[in-house]
Order: C-alpha cells, then sequence, then structure tokens
C-alpha cells in the first residue's frame, strides 16, 4: 500500500512537472477522474456523456472528442482513441491553464500557439489541416443548435458570411476562378489574432478539492 | 495654426458678447418695462401692435440662450485647429472658454449672475448623462467585472474619503493651513465629496484614448458608481456634522454604516425595479410607436427622482435601471424607436455635458467663492493624488488574487492617473450647508481647483501617458460575424471544460444566469416575437445584412440608375443619355477602385463613408452609437425610400400618431430571406469555384456580342455609343451579355443575379421602377469583398456587373429600353443560357 501510494505521488509529481499543474490540483483532478470513470482507469465517451450539465452544451460533441484526438495528447499522430488514461485527461485540461504570470513574450507565443493550434483541431474533423465550409457549417450548426428559432437555413448563411469575411481578410487578393479551400491554421492565427485567447481560453484550477460539491452527473 | 484659434474664440466672444449686451440692455431698461400695467395706462390711446415683454420670457429666454451659447461653445472647440484638440481634451478647452464667458459676464455686470446651481445639475443635467453611460453600457463586459467594479466604486471611493478626509485633518492640526474653523467631521465631509470620480470627465477624455476594454469597463464603472457612493457617503457625513460631534456614539456610527448599505443598495434594487417596469410597458407599445421611445425618459427619470424622493441613492438607481432594461427594451420597441432613442440620449447627453463643463468655466469667474489657502488647496491635490494610486494598487493587489486575468501594473498606473474629479464634486461642494459649516467657499474653491486640475492637466498629460506606457489598446477587427462565433463557442467550451473539471467556476454561474434569464425573465419582459429572434450572433447578421442593402442602394445611386431615381415620373427620362454616360463611367470607375482594393478589401466607395473608426465596446458619448446608429439609419431611409417605394402609399402622412408608411412583416421576412440567400449562393459562386457566371459569359461572348450589333443596327436598342473603343469591345460585349443574360432569365427589373434560380417573375411587362415587385437587398457586402487581383483587371468588368449589384441597375435601365427588343431575343436566348442555372 505504502508503495504503491508512492508511486502515485512520483507519478502527480511527473504529470505536473509535465503539465505545469500544482500537486494539489493534480490530486484534484484525479479524484475527479476517479469520480467520472467510476473507479476504472480509463475514461470512454460515454462517462463524459453522463455529465448532466455538459448534456445542454450544444457543442459537447466537439468538445468530448477533443479528449480523445490524438492530436492534442502531444503525440504526432492523427485519429482518434477510444478510451483515454489520466495522463492524457491532465494534458487536455492543461490547455486550458491560465499562463503563469510574467513570462517571456516568446513562452506567451508558444502557449498562445498551443490554445489555438487546440481550438483549430476541435474544427478540423478530418485532420488534414484545413478547416473546410463544410466542417465550418457543421460547427456553427451545433453552435445555433440551441435556438429553435434559429432553422439550419440561416445557420448554414451565417457560417457562408463568416466564412467570406475570412477569406476577405486572410486572403485579399484572388483571382475570380480561383478556389478558397478553407482555413489554414496560419489563417486561423491570423483571424484570432485579437481575441487574446492567452487571457481568455483559461479556467481556474482551484486547489481546493471541489469534487464534494455536487455538480455534475 | 493659432490665427484659427484666435478666430474661432473671438467669433465665439463676440457672439456671446452681443448676446449678453441685448440681455444686458434690455435690463437696464427694466425701471421702464417694470410696471406694464401702468406702461399701457399712460398709451391707452391706442392699441398696442408690439409691445415688448422681455421680463414675460425672461427665464425660458435665459436658459435658451445659454444652451444655445452652449452649443456654439462646443462647435467652436470641435472647430478648433486639429492639432490644438488633439493634445487638449475636449472638457477642458469648454472649461476654458467657459472662463473667458465667464469674464464676460462678469465685466458686464460686475458680479456673476450665472452659475451653477446645484439643483440644476442633480436635476436637469446629470440625469440623462448617467442614463445615456448606463443604457449604453456593454452588459457583458460591465457583469463580468462587476465583482472587480463594485469593489473600486464601494471600497476605493471609502478608502478616499476616509485617507483624504483624515489626512487633511492631521495637518490641519499640526498647523499646515493656518487659522481655519474646520472640524474633523467636515474635514470627513469634505474628504467624502472630493472621492467622487466623475463619469462625464473620464468618459471626455478616455474615449479620445482607445484603451482596452477591461480597462475602460473597470474605469468607467468605477466612475459611474462611485458616484452613487459619494452621495451615500456625503449624506452620511453630512447628517453627522448636522447632528454635532459630541451627539455621535457607536450606535450612531453603526446607523450611518447601515444608512450607506440601505440607501445604496434600496437605489439599486429601485432601479431594477423601474427597469423591470419599463421592459414590461414596452412590451405593449406596438401601437403608440411614435412616443415609445419617450418612455425610456420618462420612467427612468421616474427612477431617478423617486429614489430622491425616498432618500435613496438617486443616481445608482438611474444606472441600474439604464443598464438592466436595454436588452428587453431594444428586444421589444421597434427599430426607428431604438435609433430615435439612441440619438435622443446622445443629443440629451452630450448637451448636458457641454453645459457641466461651460458652466464650471464660468462659475470660476466669481470673487465671492475665491477663498485661497495654499495649504489646504496644495494638500489636497497632494493626498487626491496619492491616495488614488495607494488604493488602487492596494485593492488591485486584493483582487488580483482571485481573478484569472491579473491587471496589469501598466493599466493600474493609468486607472489611478484617470481619477478625474468633475461636476459631481463641484454639485456636492455647492450643497453644503454654510450654517453647519463656516468654510464653505473655501471648500468650494478648493474643489474647483481640483477639478480644473485634474480635468485639464491631467486630461492633456494622460494621451501621451497611455501611450508611453504602451497601453494595450482596443483592437478594431473587421472581423464582426466569425469574431462573434467564436466567442460564442468560445463560452461554450470553457462550461463544458468545467463542466469536466466538476467545478463550479464562473462559466457555470454565467452560464446558470443565462438560462434562468432565458427562460424565465425574457419570457416575463419580452415580446414573444422579440424573444424570436434577439439571438445576438443573429442580430449581428440582421445588421450585416442591412448594411449590404444600404450599399447596395447607395451604390445603385453612385451609379445614377434609373431604378433609383426617386420620382415615380423617372419613366420619361432619356434612357440613352443615361445609359451611355452610365457606362462610360464604368470603366474609370475600375481604375479607380483598384488602387483602394489593393490597400484593403474594405474600401469600396461608398462603404467608406460607413467604415468603422471606432472600436466595438467605446462608451464614449459622443461617438460610441455613432457608426451603429448611422447605419441603422440609413437602411432605413434607403430601404424605405427605394426599394419598397413602389408599395408604400402615401395614407399617414400628415398623421401625428403614425410616422411610418405601412411595411408589413412579410416585406421584412422577406428582405432578409433573400440576402441570406444571396449570401450562399455569391460565396459558392466566388469562392467554390461553382462560378457560373464567368463561364457562361466566355460562351456566350462572341454571340452575344453579335446580337448586340445586331441591337445597334436596327437602331432601337441603344446600348453603347461610339464612345467605347474597339479595344474594349469584346468586354463590353460581355459585359451586354451577362446583363441581358440575366435579364432573359429574370424578366424583372431589380433583381439580383444570384436569386435567379428560384425567382418567379411575375410581371414581364411593366417598369422595373413600378413594379409591385419583390425587390431585393442583395449581398453587396459580399461582393464588395470579393477579392480581385490588379492584373486582371480586364477581367474586372465582367466580374463586376455579373456578381456586383450594379448590373442589376444597369438591367433596370437597359430592360425598359430594350423591352421590345428583348422579348423577341428572350425566345432564342432562353433555352441555351436556361440550363446553366439548374
Amino acid at each position: 500500500m505504502g508503495a504503491s501510494q508512492s508511486g502515485r505521488v512520483h507519478k502527480f509529481q511527473e504529470l505536473a512537472d509535465k503539465t505545469g499543474f500544482s500537486i494539489e490540483q493534480i490530486k484534484n483532478l484525479h479524484s475527479r477522474f476517479t469520480y467520472l470513470t467510476q473507479d476504472e482507469d480509463t475514461l470512454r465517451r460515454e462517462h463524459l456523456e453522463n455529465i448532466s450539465n455538459l448534456a445542454i452544451n450544444p457543442i459537447r460533441r466537439q468538445i468530448i472528442e477533443a479528449f480523445f484526438d490524438k492530436r492534442n495528447l502531444g503525440e504526432n499522430e492523427k485519429g482518434c482513441l477510444q478510451e483515454i488514461s489520466f495522463e492524457e485527461f491532465v494534458t487536455v485540461l492543461s490547455f486550458f491553464r491560465p499562463p503563469k504570470p510574467r513570462i517571456p513574450d516568446e513562452e506567451m507565443k508558444n502557449i498562445r500557439k498551443e490554445k489555438l493550434r487546440f481550438l483549430f483541431n476541435m474544427h478540423d474533423t478530418d485532420n488534414d489541416g484545413v478547416i473546410t465550409l463544410d466542417e465550418y457549417r457543421r460547427v456553427v450548426e451545433e453552435l445555433l443548435s440551441s435556438y429553435e428559432t434559429i432553422g439550419a437555413e440561416t445557420a448554414k448563411a451565417i457560417s457562408d458570411g463568416a466564412m467570406l469575411e475570412v477569406a476577405s481578410v486572410t486572403v485579399g487578393q484572388m483571382g475570380p476562378d480561383e478556389f478558397y479551400e478553407g482555413i489554414t491554421f496560419e489563417q486561423f492565427m491570423q483571424i484570432l489574432q485579437n481575441l487574446e485567447i492567452e487571457t481568455k481560453m483559461n479556467i481556474h484550477f482551484w486547489n481546493l478539492d471541489t469534487t464534494t460539491m455536487k455538480c455534475g452527473k | 495654426m493659432a490665427s484659427s484659434v484666435y478666430l474661432c474664440l473671438l467669433r465665439t466672444v463676440f457672439l456671446v458678447c452681443i448676446v449678453n449686451l441685448l440681455i444686458h440692455g434690455v435690463s437696464g431698461d427694466e425701471d421702464v418695462n417694470q410696471n406694464p400695467h401702468h406702461h399701457l395706462h399712460e398709451n391707452i390711446t391706442g392699441l398696442p401692435i408690439v409691445t415688448f415683454k422681455w421680463h414675460h420670457v425672461e427665464t425660458p429666454y435665459l436658459v435658451v440662450l445659454w444652451v444655445f451659447v452652449a452649443a456654439l461653445a462646443k462647435l467652436s472647440v470641435i472647430e478648433l485647429n486639429h492639432h490644438v484638440t488633439s493634445v487638449f481634451p475636449e472638457s477642458g478647452l469648454l472649461i476654458i472658454l467657459g472662463f473667458f464667458l465667464g469674464g464676460i459676464v462678469w465685466g458686464a455686470d460686475k458680479a456673476q449672475t450665472f452659475k451653477l446651481l446645484p439643483s440644476t445639475f442633480f436635476f436637469y443635467l446629470l440625469p440623462q448623462i448617467i442614463l445615456d453611460a448606463s443604457y449604453f453600457m456593454p452588459n457583458k463586459l460591465f457583469f463580468s467585472n462587476l465583482g472587480a467594479i463594485l469593489i473600486y466604486a464601494i471600497f476605493g471611493t471609502c478608502w478616499n474619503a476616509a485617507t483624504v478626509g483624515l489626512s487633511l485633518w492631521g495637518c490641519y492640526e499640526a498647523g499646515a493651513m493656518g487659522n481655519l474653523d474646520i472640524g474633523l467631521l467636515q474635514f470627513l465631509l469634505f474628504g467624502s465629496l472630493i472621492a467622487a470620480v466623475d463619469p462625464v470627465a473620464v468618459i471626455a477624455v478616455f474615449e479620445e484614448v482607445h484603451v482596452n476594454e477591461v480597462l475602460f469597463i473597470l474605469v468607467f464603472g468605477e466612475s459611474l458608481l462611485n458616484d452613487g457612493v459619494t452621495v451615500v457617503l456625503y449624506n452620511v457625513f453630512e447628517a453627522f456634522v448636522n447632528l454635532g460631534g459630541p451627539m455621535i456614539d457607536t450606535a450612531e456610527i453603526f446607523k450611518g454604516i447601515f444608512t450607506f448599505v440601505v440607501v445604496a443598495f434600496g437605489g439599486s434594487f429601485l432601479g431594477v425595479v423601474f427597469a423591470i417596469l419599463l421592459s414590461l410597458l414596452t412590451r405593449c407599445t406596438k401601437h403608440i410607436q411614435i412616443i415609445e421611445a419617450g418612455f425610456v425618459f420618462v420612467v427612468g427619470y421616474m427612477a431617478y427622482l423617486t429614489a430622491e424622493m425616498l432618500s435613496l441613492s438617486a443616481i445608482l438607481s438611474i444606472t441600474f435601471c439604464g443598464v438592466c432594461c436595454q436588452k428587453y427594451v431594444n428586444a421589444n420597441m421597434d427599430e426607428k424607436s431604438i435609433t430615435t432613442l439612441r440619438h435622443a440620449l446622445k443629443l440629451l447627453a452630450n448637451g448636458s455635458e457641454t453645459m457641466i463643463f461651460v458652466f464650471l468655466g464660468i462659475t470660476a469667474i466669481d470673487t465671492e467663492i475665491w477663498v485661497w489657502n495654499t495649504g489646504f488647496i496644495l494638500l489636497t491635490i497632494l493626498f487626491i493624488f496619492i491616495y488614488r494610486i495607494i488604493g488602487v494598487f492596494l485593492l488591485t493587489w486584493m483582487l488580483n488574487k482571485f481573478r484569472l486575468v491579473p491587471v496589469e501594473v501598466i493599466d493600474q498606473v493609468v486607472m489611478s492617473y484617470g481619477g478625474l474629479r468633475g461636476a459631481v464634486a463641484y454639485g456636492l461642494a455647492a450643497m453644503l450647508d454654510e450654517k453647519t459649516i463656516p468654510e464653505k467657499n473655501l471648500m468650494i474653491s478648493t474643489t474647483l481647483i481640483v477639478v480644473y486640475f485634474t480635468v485639464i492637466l491631467q486630461g492633456i498629460t494622460m494621451k501621451p501617458l497611455v501611450q508611453w506606457l504602451k497601453v494595450k489598446r482596443a483592437a478594431h477587427s473587421d472581423l464582426k460575424l466569425i469574431e462573434k462565433l467564436n466567442n460564442r463557442a468560445f463560452d461554450h467550451i470553457l462550461a463544458a471544460v468545467e463542466d469536466i473539471c466538476g467545478r463550479i467556476g464562473d462559466n457555470w454561474w454565467t452560464r446558470g444566469w443565462n438560462r434562468f434569464e432565458e427562460n424565465y425573465i425574457s419570457w416575463l419582459l419580452m415580446k414573444p416575437k422579440a424573444r424570436k429572434n434577439r439571438d445576438y450572433l443573429f442580430s449581428i447578421f440582421h445588421k450585416l445584412n442591412l448594411e449590404d442593402a444600404v450599399n447596395y442602394v447607395s451604390e445603385g445611386e453612385r451609379q445614377g440608375s434609373l431604378a433609383f431615381i426617386r420620382s415615380d415620373k423617372a419613366a420619361n427620362v432619356d434612357f440613352k443619355k443615361q445609359f451611355g454616360s452610365e457606362f462610360a463611367d464604368v470603366m474609370p470607375d475600375i481604375m479607380v477602385d483598384m488602387s483602394s482594393y489593393e490597400l484593403g478589401i474594405e474600401n469600396f466607395s461608398v462603404t467608406s463613408i460607413v467604415k468603422d473608426t471606432i472600436p466595438s465596446v467605446s462608451l464614449d458619448i459622443n461617438a460610441q452609437d455613432r457608426k451603429n446608429a448611422l447605419d441603422d439609419i440609413n437602411a432605413h431611409h434607403l430601404l424605405q425610400q427605394h426599394l419598397y417605394r413602389s408599395r408604400k402609399h402615401h395614407r399617414h402622412k400628415y398623421s401625428r400618431s403614425h410616422f411610418s408608411i405601412n411595411q408589413s412583416e412579410e416585406e421584412v421576412q422577406e428582405i432578409f430571406q433573400r440576402t441570406m440567400r444571396s449570401r450562399l449562393e455569391s460565396f459558392k459562386s466566388a469562392k467554390m469555384g461553382v462560378n457560373q457566371a464567368k463561364k457562361i459569359t466566355k460562351h456566350h461572348k462572341k454571340e452575344l456580342a453579335h446580337k448586340m450589333a445586331n441591337g445597334h443596327s436596327d437602331g432601337t436598342g441603344y446600348l453603347y455609343g461610339d464612345e467605347v473603343d474597339s479595344a474594349v469591345g469584346s468586354e463590353t460585349g460581355v459585359i451586354s451579355g451577362t446583363f441581358m443574360r440575366d435579364k432573359y432569365t429574370v424578366g424583372a427589373g431589380i433583381e439580383n443575379p444570384v436569386f435567379l434560380p428560384d425567382m418567379d417573375s411575375p410581371t414581364h411587362s411593366s417598369l422595373p421602377w413600378l413594379m409591385e415587385t419583390e425587390a431585393v437587398a442583395p449581398s453587396q457586402r459580399a461582393q464588395r469583398r470579393l477579392p480581385w487581383t490588379p492584373n486582371r483587371l480586364r477581367r474586372l468588368a465582367p466580374m463586376r456587373i455579373s456578381t456586383c449589384s450594379t448590373d442589376s441597375f444597369l438591367m433596370a435601365d437597359v430592360s425598359s429600353l430594350t423591352l421590345e427588343e428583348h422579348e423577341e431575343l428572350s425566345q432564342t436566348d432562353h433555352d441555351e443560357i436556361r440550363p446553366v442555372f439548374d
């Protein structure tokens, strides 16, 4: 028992070094992880789908998918996993970790890029490095699906309008017969440069144990 | 530069002199006019035709004159040389101008007859400024930073009041001010009134700086709420002063604190109640559209006065009324009423602001109020400056422990430097009771000096400071739709991740509130119809579409197209000339436009007028809504004037209660549907490689050109004169081909080619602008954004003609003149062209 305890602490320490979370945060996340998986070692999609609050989220599919996307797990492969371990769970969550204060610009740029890459991967469902109009339409449709009054037609029109905006800003000069394939990652970074993602794509990971609060499930 | 400044000043001064001379010349004759009865009795012999009754109109006349003078002052300040206005903040210049005006009055009267009375200020000038500021408050930003704002407003103000008061008292006891008749409580009272950071002054200065939105909302929200807090604090201390030092014990102090809480929160609560009332009211004002905008003013003012009556905080009351009602009022009221409301709010607020600053200047020219005490005045300035900085840094340090995005040091510097004092402090100082506070005049003069010091000096140095510190500015972006989409997706992602982590965080609360609001509050406060299409994204989209429509029509007007000539009798215009000149215009236009295309895609002749130069979240009274409101009003105006002209019946022109033409719901829906479809289609054709227009153009090029030539020869259908040289001959053939094609398939005037596939053409025979056809607001935006390569200039003409809305105007013109011609042509052409669209 003692051995496994110390092994676990060691593993947490490793994870903390890798992801930048504190040991307490890792512990909290671990208890949440075991809570979600009901004491199994791996997390599957249905575990996440069971979270009641998530059920009302219109884009839950994309978000859940992001957890199982190999691209977000630091490997250079493509494709999806069926189940993830705690380590992978924490790795994905570390995209949402607020950056430490007063870090050099260079590092901030990297963090920014990573966070944007995460978002990009979420939209780029077929892994070809381009968000095509079809992919984007699906995103917008899902996004607006909670508003019954906005029909699919409107959602389509809105996504088209948005795509056109992107095209006009990123490509600029373009022959009339040229074909705009979709948003590449560079263009994605360009259009989101005003978003200050490094300050926005963060959530609080508290050091307190919050799983005792009755939420989720 | 200097000469124009002098010119402007001289102009104003001269005008004011005349005005004043008029008034005083008249007042000199008072003895004669004072007794009109007497006068009448003397001249009873004849019926007076014209009598001069100055006293009859004196008060309102003076008010109007001063409003007029203040407006002129603003005008002259704005018209000043640009170099001056870029250095001096407008508010400071108005105050300085006020000095001059005050000097003139003083010169004429040897006393200051006009000054800013606290009652005038608090009852007639302040409410609309606060209402305007709160109504235009960016709600999301405000509420997401509400915690920080409240802490700055409540604790910051108390801190400032207490420390300034106590420090001054300490210095007084130490003998730094000589002999004054001020006790500790009076010092605290003074501290509380001087703690008011003035929203008017702050907006006036920050509007020109364009700092980032978080900083802006912190400074602005703080100054808005802190006014309310200051007034409450002031009242509490005034009560203490009246009570007298010996009477105050612990119980009274607790009562004071309790009063503070009750007054502040009671006022806010009252504001929310009135906001609910107002929202409910606007649910059912559909049939009195013409006055519904007025309800906002009336109910807002009622909230203010009711709070004043109940001795709750009036400023907080009207603030929360404005903040809470905006969403529902905007959804419930007609768009025209909203435009009216926005403009009226801006008008009133801007006017009051001008009046306030001018009068702050005028008030200074008065020997009665000036009591000089070097120690007191200098120490006050020093202390408010130092304690503001300490307070901001202290509170931010505490807040940063909890904030996800910490407030940076640079922002803190700007926040502490942005502690401008303004008219509220002066109004409170002028309200002091001379019986209990013997040194009232010293306090007034100190307040005035503090106001001048902060507004003028800090105002001037604010911009260089912001530049020097490299404060994050508000980013301006061309992307509207995608930005909103991303923000929306973002909120959902963050909420989802919080769910997965099992944490009740900010996003959880936000979402919880949003759902509650959506399900219950909107249900209660919004019209069912408004609820339907009130989604934010949707409204952005709607706005963009309207913008497109405006551009479409403006472009048409610019081209001088017949379809948009307003007279219904335009049918007998010389088509030859019209079309000929128009076509000659096309080519140079392209040449000119190209330069702007290379620079930025945004620039497209007319649209450059409405180009947005204001950041999306700017709250300043002057400019915030200029663009949106302008767009709205343009859209409405133009749509009504042109697109639906044939449908309106001028039944209600003379009616007082029905201003609008009868634009039915279906029409609106129709425009919307079509525009959306157009976006889709134009996107497809332009970006997805479908590009039917071009293909067909190539295909039929020669054939059609040939037909055109035929048209020429028979002399009935005029298309292009000989001024089109042979080099562009083939191009013009293409052009004509393109629009001929459109024309054939549709057969009716103002249609955009992108609608062709599912377009039914109701009438073929009538003139396009007289027809009761479904006119279209097509996607100009989509098209004007189409990128072109400069080296494809030759292709531009067909491109432009085929996808741009211009063609429809050309079409409209041509279809009328070659009506017979194309009817016979269409017999042949229909079959070969039609399939392309299927």
